[in-house]
């Protein structure tokens, strides 16, 4: 199809919707920006669309924990129109506190079946960066799996991060062994080269270097990084001292796989 | 109704982040005792739900199971060898806590109908041999703050309840007709207006020709109209200076000085200056820019983290309140402190230590910020002993308004709707309270100015306003800061004159009278005028988005003020006298030039140690971890950041952003500020930070035709005529300043009286401080130049005259001198060199440039150096110096203004050359593959030869927390 549609859903706290609005337009895609509680109204807008994301931002203040209190409403309000949009075969990204809200709603990883909604078998969690507080910084992230949609297998990209809860962590080793074998694992922090390392290579103390997990289905995916803030080149931190200039932003694959993958698929 | 208690704690095997950040604090303090540190988060809820229902609040809502545990109820101390103290911290009844409003929605949300309230705190376990005085200190110094905490010690005891006495309304009349001079002066101390015996004495004459008594909301009405915090009486008083025996007289010192190089520049593109809540100037054919910097020092100097959210909170509305509301797109912030190593027993009584002050200040800022999603794209940290009881704490915002919408338009008719936060006890007497000077007792008499911030609820505010401002469902607004519903309502009714039922307002707790809710500074409060027929229209996009509006009052066209509660009036008075019945004041001034003079320093041939002393002094040192904790790209118009270079470490001039997706024009931050220079002659300061900031903006690509400044003064007390006379003498630069570069000032904003006055009766004072903020236009931000070295084998010129100036200059202070020669400005040649290289970065031919500044010469070229991970080597020869400027260390470290070091390819050689021609300029050297700064001197001896890793670690260690 030609016509993609995606929402970007606001929520009280949201701050990032703007800027995620403009990179899918670059991408091709139309866009509306909604409010959560004209979803909640009518749920059934969702059934237009083919790419929903939650972006970044401090939904609720990030009060109790980071996204908590917007997983809260989405599992309460949202649960069986969001299952159906994953079955639908529909894309689903969570960038920032869009991840958070992913990952304490479920419905990344998903380690339950895709597309469920729960708030009580969490296995994966983000959590306080090891550095106490908020940081805002670029990271080299290399992808973790062929499955994901929304990346390109074989390219490291740069991004910057802004946060103060980014710290993947499991429940037991167990659950990060499957993570890590099963191909959830979407992108690793790493260096220039490639390779994984402590602070600030790894920001936040995240296990394994995780920055990005994806589900079973590779049609959902969080990040931490924001692709949104790299979709130009002079919001590189180099810019001024590269030849190459116009034409790249590491940012915009994310979006372009997604509207692509929409237009090849439905 | 049950109250249930949760308590939250970190799972084994998993970090306990806060309470390793108390222990290291706990380290600090050098307490020993403590040998580790637990922290719990507590809430407590009032609901009608069961045990199982609780339970699932446990499991599904407060806890994040992977990683820590909930109990319900009150855990008994932990058992094992070690001795455990508990110390619990909740916030004081009235004082606003987000966290417990988000629980309250997601209860809801999970279908719980009854709760009555919610409210959180923090446990702390500490585990060691902790004293009774041991455990206090800790308390009061770490864990809470007396102002807005209740401290809660062991077991037994239960937080205070939550629960207010409604109100019992009377009306006050305060009779003053009668009274005399001294019990004029008593009844405005007692009552905390701040008002000195001339305004008293104007009050009384008016309630005279009345023939009646002022009510109680009356005279504070007037107290908070007449404050200098919001009329800024000080600067615009007449002025009788001495200066050395010459007498100089000002009508009015503002309107004379600041007021007039704008005025008299008149440049076309100021749509809106010192007008509105900020000043206003064109962007593009389609948008204007605002920009306003605001100060919130007391509050922050009591309680660091909420005054300083606040203080950002509240700048923040100042462009929402500008015109018919701008969308904020940038802010900046720079800090005043002390040094945060300094002792504790150096620290007064009722003074926080500066290390506390600065994370504190730095986390609020962060928070609120960041939580608004408007990027932090630059600011400046000063460090100064003088700063230790007075911190300054300075916010600014700048906003992007449709061109259309930079006016406002109430009418007689009009309803006052108030958008936003409710109103509660905070804050109450912050705009007289911030008027007067601070001592040791200041911290339990005015507790209740302190206010605490939800940036969500003014986050959903600004969301629903733009959407009702671009419906056109307004026609005025303005943001409630300083003096509340009194100043915003009285401000926007002064041409027409208002009627407000205080009743109306809604409340975060019973118990407010009349006067507290209409002096009140609770935040997130916006007030508009609504046309009747609009209101339904507009509520719908409040409650769309659960944002509380209220009609309060209505717009009358009487030109009167009138204030009613459950329809009795309390209180009336006449516009006319309440905006423009404030006496004048004729203050006398007095400045002597100072007689200083030069040290003389042991000669030595290598300057390295005084280098490395220079980069590792808290005022040059990396900022970076401040810079990082605020996210500074959020709304993706990031163009130069506050950190560039190849390992994004190098400290940028100015930021620039780019705040419109479809647009290349951007807009460029930047500031000056020089208190040292201040030492020797506010004048010269005050030039040198118009300059640096004008500097700071021509080195990343800022056309110099079209820049806009702002002045905040910070000062001491100015009934003293040397302190006054200081400020004359900036004031004066100020006007010279502004007319040579062309840059009027768009808005400003003062705040006096910045001293402590110790237990023992020592006074401090701070230094005189001006912040020059700068906001410069980028036609073209691909066209910006960062001031990272790019590549081998180009050229490094030195553009402007390096002088025998380093009175107050960082050589001299890592030296412990002031020195004499305070750098000083030959204006027209200044402004000559921003404009020629301006043109040279819009021909494309600079590759880097950087502001010569702080340090002087070798700390510019080593930041570029190290910026770019290039090393350069110099020649001193090549240097424009003046006839005197003979000896190496003046060549190095002189700050004379006006200079820039600008990298260029070999092949532009002549090209640069052609465009410098007639300046004072040099060839000094070159980027060089070596990893080294190496400057040889006129005689070829090497004067500086360091380690780019060195110098840089030198840089980085002071503030790497």
């Amino acid at each position: 199809m030609d016509n993609v549609k995606a929402i970007v859903l606001r929520a009280a706290g949201i701050n990032c919707d703007m800027e995620t609005e403009h990179a899918l337009q670059l991408a091709g895609s139309q866009v509306e920006r909604v409010h959560i509680n004209r979803v909640i109204e009518n749920p059934s807008m969702l059934e237009g669309c083919q790419i929903l994301v939650f972006p970044g931002g401090f939904s609720y203040g990030d009060d109790v924990a980071a996204g908590k209190v917007l997983a809260n409403q989405v599992v309460h309000h949202l649960s069986d129109i969001l299952h159906k949009f994953v079955e639908d075969g529909k894309l689903v990204l969570g960038i920032c506190n869009g991840f958070q809200v992913m990952i304490k709603t479920g419905i990344v990883p998903g380690l339950n079946g895709y597309g469920k909604l729960s708030l009580t078998d969490q296995r994966v969690t983000l959590t306080d960066n090891d550095c106490g507080k908020f940081e805002d910084r670029w990271v080299y992230l290399k992808p973790g799996t062929d499955r994901c949609v929304f990346i390109n297998p074989d390219q490291q990209i740069y991004l910057p991060i802004a946060h103060g809860e980014g710290k993947i962590v499991c429940d037991t080793d167990q659950t990060l062994e499957t993570i890590k074998k099963d191909g959830y694992v979407a992108f690793r922090y790493v260096d220039a080269d490639g390779n994984e390392g402590g602070f600030p290579i790894n920001p936040n103390g995240s296990q394994d270097s995780i920055a990005a997990l994806t589900d079973s289905t590779g049609r959902a995916m969080g990040l931490m990084p924001h692709p949104e803030r790299f979709v130009r080149w002079t919001q590189h931190p180099h810019w001024t001292r590269l030849k190459e200039r116009q034409g790249f932003a590491d940012g915009m694959t994310i979006f372009t796989n997604a509207v692509d993958y929409v237009k090849r698929n439905f | 109704m049950k109250q249930w208690r949760f308590e939250i704690s970190s799972k084994k095997g998993f970090p306990d982040i806060h309470g390793g950040d108390v222990l290291e604090d706990i380290r600090q303090l050098n307490i020993s005792s403590v040998e580790d540190v637990v922290s719990e988060k507590v809430f407590l809820i009032e609901a009608d739900f069961g045990q199982d229902f609780a339970e699932r609040v446990g499991r599904e809502l407060l806890a994040d199971t992977v990683c820590q545990d909930w109990h319900l109820g009150k855990s008994s101390v932990p058992a094992g060898p070690m001795q455990a103290s508990l110390v619990e911290v909740h916030l004081k009844s009235g004082v606003t806590d987000p966290v417990a409003e988000s629980v309250k929605s997601a209860l809801a949300d999970m279908g719980a109908q009854q709760v009555s309230s919610v409210r959180t705190g923090r446990k702390y376990v500490l585990l060691g041999n902790v004293s009774e005085d041991e455990l206090q200190t800790i308390a009061r110094r770490i864990l809470a703050n007396d102002c807005i905490e209740d401290v809660i010690y062991g077991m037994d005891t239960d937080p205070p309840s939550p629960h207010t006495q409604p109100y019992q309304m009377e009306v006050t009349e305060i009779p003053i007709c009668d009274l005399s001079d001294k019990q004029l002066v008593e009844l405005s101390k007692k009552m905390d207006m701040f008002l000195n015996l001339k305004e008293m004495r104007t009050i009384q004459e008016e309630y005279k020709k009345l023939d009646r008594e002022p009510t109680d909301v009356e005279l504070e009405t007037l107290a908070q109209t007449w404050s200098e915090h919001c009329v800024h009486k000080t600067l615009k008083s007449s002025v009788d200076m001495d200066h050395d025996g010459e007498k100089v007289y000002f009508d009015n010192l503002i309107k004379e000085t600041v007021f007039k190089a704008t005025k008299d520049l008149n440049k076309d593109w100021c749509i809106s200056v010192f007008e509105d809540n900020a000043g206003v100037v064109e962007f593009d054919d389609e948008h204007a820019v605002c920009f306003k910097v605001e100060t919130h020092n007391h509050p922050s100097a009591l309680d660091p983290y909420g005054g300083a959210a606040t203080g950002i909170g509240g700048v923040i509305r100042d462009p929402m309140g500008t015109g018919m509301g701008a969308k904020p797109v940038a802010n900046t912030d720079i800090f005043c402190f002390a040094r945060p190593d300094m002792k504790l027993e150096d620290v007064p009584k009722g003074v926080l230590h500066p290390r506390r002050i600065m994370k504190g200040v730095v986390a609020g800022v962060r928070d609120y910020g960041n939580r608004m999603g408007i990027p932090t794209v630059n600011g400046a940290l000063y460090f100064d002993d003088r700063y230790l009881a007075n911190p300054l704490v300075f916010c600014g915002n700048v906003g992007l308004i449709p061109r259309e919408k930079c006016f406002k338009n109430a009418q007689a008719g009009n309803l006052i709707v108030v958008v936003g936060g409710r109103t509660g006890r905070d804050g109450i007497h912050g705009a007289t309270f911030s008027s007067g000077e601070m001592t040791h007792e200041h911290e339990d008499i005015f507790s209740h100015a302190v206010q605490i911030g939800n940036a969500i609820t003014e986050k959903k505010m600004l969301d629903t306003l733009l959407q009702t401002r671009d419906a056109n469902l307004y026609e005025s607004i303005t943001d409630c800061g300083a003096g509340g519903l009194s100043s915003a309502v009285g401000e926007m009714g002064e041409q027409l004159g208002v009627e407000v039922d205080l009743e109306k307002v809604p409340l975060k707790y019973d118990g407010l009278s009349y006067t507290e809710i209409w002096i009140s500074e609770a935040q997130e409060r916006m007030v508009i005028a609504v046309k009747p027929e609009n209101l339904d229209a507009i509520m719908e996009v409040f409650d769309a988005e659960d944002v509380e509006a209220t009609v309060i009052g209505t717009f009358t066209g009487d030109k009167k003020l009138t204030l009613r509660y459950k329809g009795t009036q309390v209180g009336q008075l006449d516009m006319g006298f309440l905006h423009e019945g404030i006496c004048k004041y004729d203050r006398v001034a007095k400045w002597e030039t100072k007689k200083l003079s030069e040290p003389v320093l042991e000669p030595k041939d290598n300057f390295n140690d005084d280098l490395l002393k220079i980069l590792g002094s808290y005022n040059v040192a990396s900022k970076e971890w401040v810079i990082r904790q605020y996210d500074h790209e959020v709304q993706g118009g990031s163009v130069i950041k506050p950190l560039m270079g190849t390992e994004n470490d190098g400290p940028m001039d100015a930021a620039v952003i780019r705040p419109k997706y479809d647009h290349d024009k951007g807009v460029a931050l930047s500031c000056g500020m020089n208190p040292c220079y201040g030492d020797i002659d506010p004048y010269w300061m005050a030039l040198a930070g118009i300059d640096e900031a004008v500097r700071n903006l021509v080195c990343v690509g800022a056309d110099p035709e079209r820049i806009a400044i702002l002045d905040n003064y910070c000062w001491g007390d100015c009934t003293r005529p040397e302190t006054l006379g200081a400020l004359v003498r900036a004031s004066q630069a100020c006007y010279d300043g502004a007319m040579a570069f062309g840059t009027p000032f768009i808005s400003g904003k003062d705040s006096l009286n910045n001293e402590f006055v110790c237990d023992d009766g020592t006074r401090i004072t701070i230094p005189y401080t001006l912040l020059i903020s700068a906001m410069g236009i980028v036609g073209d931000v691909n066209q910006c130049v960062t001031m990272d070295a790019k590549q081998p084998g180009n050229l490094i010129f030195a553009v402007g005259l390096t002088k025998n100036e380093l009175g107050g200059s960082h050589y001299y202070k890592v030296n412990n001198e002031l020195g004499a020669n305070v750098p000083k400005m030959d204006i027209e040649t200044s402004v000559e060199i921003s404009h020629r290289v301006a043109k040279a970065i819009q021909q494309g031919i600079v590759r880097s440039c950087h502001d010569c500044s702080e340090g002087g010469l070798a700390v510019a070229l080593a930041e570029m150096a190290f910026a770019g991970g290039l090393g350069i080597e110099v020649d001193l020869r090549g240097l424009a110096v003046s006839a005197d400027c003979i000896k190496a260390d003046m060549m190095l470290f002189s700050e004379s203004n006006s200079r820039y070091l600008v990298e260029i390819q070999p092949e532009n050689f002549d090209a640069f050359a052609k465009l410098m021609l007639n300046l004072p300029f040099g060839q000094i050297g070159e980027v060089i593959e070596n990893k080294k700064l190496l400057i040889h001197d006129a005689q070829q001896k090497k004067v500086i030869d360091a380690d780019l890793e060195t110098l840089k670690q030198a840089w980085q260690k002071p503030l790497a927390w």
